[in-house]
């Protein structure tokens, strides 16, 4: 599916405007629930891992890190139980909403990461990290950005899957199986909560850095004057 | 288009997520507790009927057991209720066509079943013991429960309270445990029968059983449950 591109003069300096239509109504709404339910199941994650802060055995018990309270979600085990398990579904609802209408639509194709944007990674990082030269702009996400946005969606779907593999461990135990067993499948559903919170603070950087207009974007689906319809 | 179509267009595209605010709903006190209550029972719901009553709890080797020393003694109030084992009897009562009190004999006389089974903890710890006992399903036999009775529930010597949904209480792996490591059962352990439930969570495999009731209404559901835990847990 291509983005909708219109043109129309601004009012104050009569200069020609161009805006794109880059983040459908779906993908907008998916992205600021499942947001909200990422934080919840993060911090309400948070609290029930404070009731056990191991992954050693429970006799003796060699605690890890004591999480503080306060950036926990539900106050007391059964607190973060009841968040944790009433967000998941928000957040598989809104992840499975998100995939179907990329597919569906075709939309993917502007954020799906595909082998032939490989070459164009390391200039896209060079210019982020090493101040290289900015690589010209020829679609919506740059390599770089498609890398991350597609290895994000697989961190979710991991969170999902070890997270069942912990919830069920007898009922899926074929996911139990692939991760380790329960004691593994909460070792790793742990780590791809910190992956995934380290993508949402490298969002967030970009986010602030590349200002207002890029960030109306993911409100109002479109952008003006993209670099790349320059 | 001109701009200010293009601003009016903005603030309808921007209406459009309004119902994102819906979440706000969560921050509000007097609705949070409704809501988080109907995400449990909603997931429990799943549970349920997710739960395949074929399927088993994996089981392990005995090389991979948990030492019965670094076997957790949780209970909820205090290690051993004092049980006069002389004395002891299961009371059975609800929809079963033989009422009464049951020996401890009566119980070991039903074929035991010996597992290893993996006990998992709400808190997140687990651990592999080995257990031993008659299969609740025989034992539900052997007092003539109604198979189509929704509940079986539990009464301990420590006043804590339990109970299972039919399916998982004929699941081939639910046991009324009177061994662990094949020993008797000790007292934080609890003895003389308590539940191994493979296919749930910790807090329902509930010690020092004294009651055993066959019902379709639940008076009371479970003491952690209770206080706000999910009543299915099923692993």
């Amino acid at each position: 599916m291509q983005a909708e591109v219109i043109e129309f003069d601004s009012i104050k300096s009569g200069e020609s405007v161009k805006a794109v239509y880059e983040h459908p109504w779906v993908v907008r709404f998916t992205h600021w629930v499942n947001a909200a339910a990422l934080f919840v199941m993060a911090g309400s994650g948070l609290q029930i891992f404070r009731a056990f802060p191991s992954f050693g055995a429970k006799i003796p018990e060699k605690d890890l890190l004591n999480w503080p309270k306060a950036f926990a979600i539900g106050g007391w085990l059964g607190g973060g139980l009841q968040w944790h398990l009433t967000f998941m579904w928000i957040y598989i609802a809104t992840g499975l909403l998100y995939l179907g209408y990329q597919i569906f639509r075709g939309h993917y194709r502007q954020v799906l990461f595909v082998p032939s944007d490989i070459r164009d990674v390391w200039p896209m990082a060079r210019h982020y990290f090493l101040f290289g030269p900015k690589p010209p702009e020829t679609q919506a996400y740059n390599p770089l950005q498609k890398l991350a946005y597609t290895s994000a969606i697989g961190l979710g779907v991991l969170s999902v899957l070890t997270g069942f593999a912990v919830w069920k461990p007898v009922q899926f135990s074929w996911l139990a199986w692939l991760m380790g067993g329960f004691h593994w499948a909460r070792v790793w559903h742990f780590l791809v909560m910190w992956v995934i919170l380290f993508f949402v603070l490298g969002h967030l950087i970009m986010v602030v850095l590349h200002g207002w207009n890029n960030f109306l974007s993911m409100l109002i689906g479109w952008k003006k004057n993209p670099d790349y319809l320059a | 288009m001109d701009e200010r179509k293009f601003k009016k267009m903005n603030r309808r595209e921007l209406l459009k997520l309004t119902p994102v605010v819906a979440l706000g709903a969560f921050a509000i006190p007097p609705l949070r507790r409704p809501l988080l209550k109907a995400g449990l029972a909603f997931s429990d719901w799943a549970s349920g009927k997710y739960f395949r009553t074929g399927h088993l709890a994996t089981t392990f080797e005995d090389s991979e057991l948990t030492p019965f020393e670094k076997f957790p003694i949780n209970g909820y109030d205090v290690d051993d209720p004092g049980v006069i084992f002389e004395n002891w009897t299961l009371t059975v009562s609800g929809a079963v066509q033989k009422p009464g009190e049951y020996t401890l004999a009566r119980i070991q006389a039903l074929p035991r079943t010996r597992q290893n089974t993996q006990h998992v903890c709400v808190e997140g710890w687990d651990v592999i013991g080995r257990f031993g006992g008659a299969r609740l399903s025989e034992f539900l036999k052997l007092i003539g429960a109604d198979p189509t009775a929704r509940f079986v529930t539990v009464e301990c010597a420590d006043d804590y309270y339990e109970s299972l949904d039919m399916a998982t209480a004929m699941h081939p792996q639910t046991l009324m445990c009177y061994e662990m490591y094949d020993q008797p059962l000790t007292r934080e352990h609890g003895a003389p029968v308590r539940l191994n439930v493979p296919t749930k969570i910790g807090y329902k495999q509930a010690k020092y059983l004294t009651n055993l009731k066959v019902t379709n209404v639940l008076e009371r559901v479970g003491y952690w449950e209770d206080q706000g835990y999910s009543w299915f847990y099923g692993l």
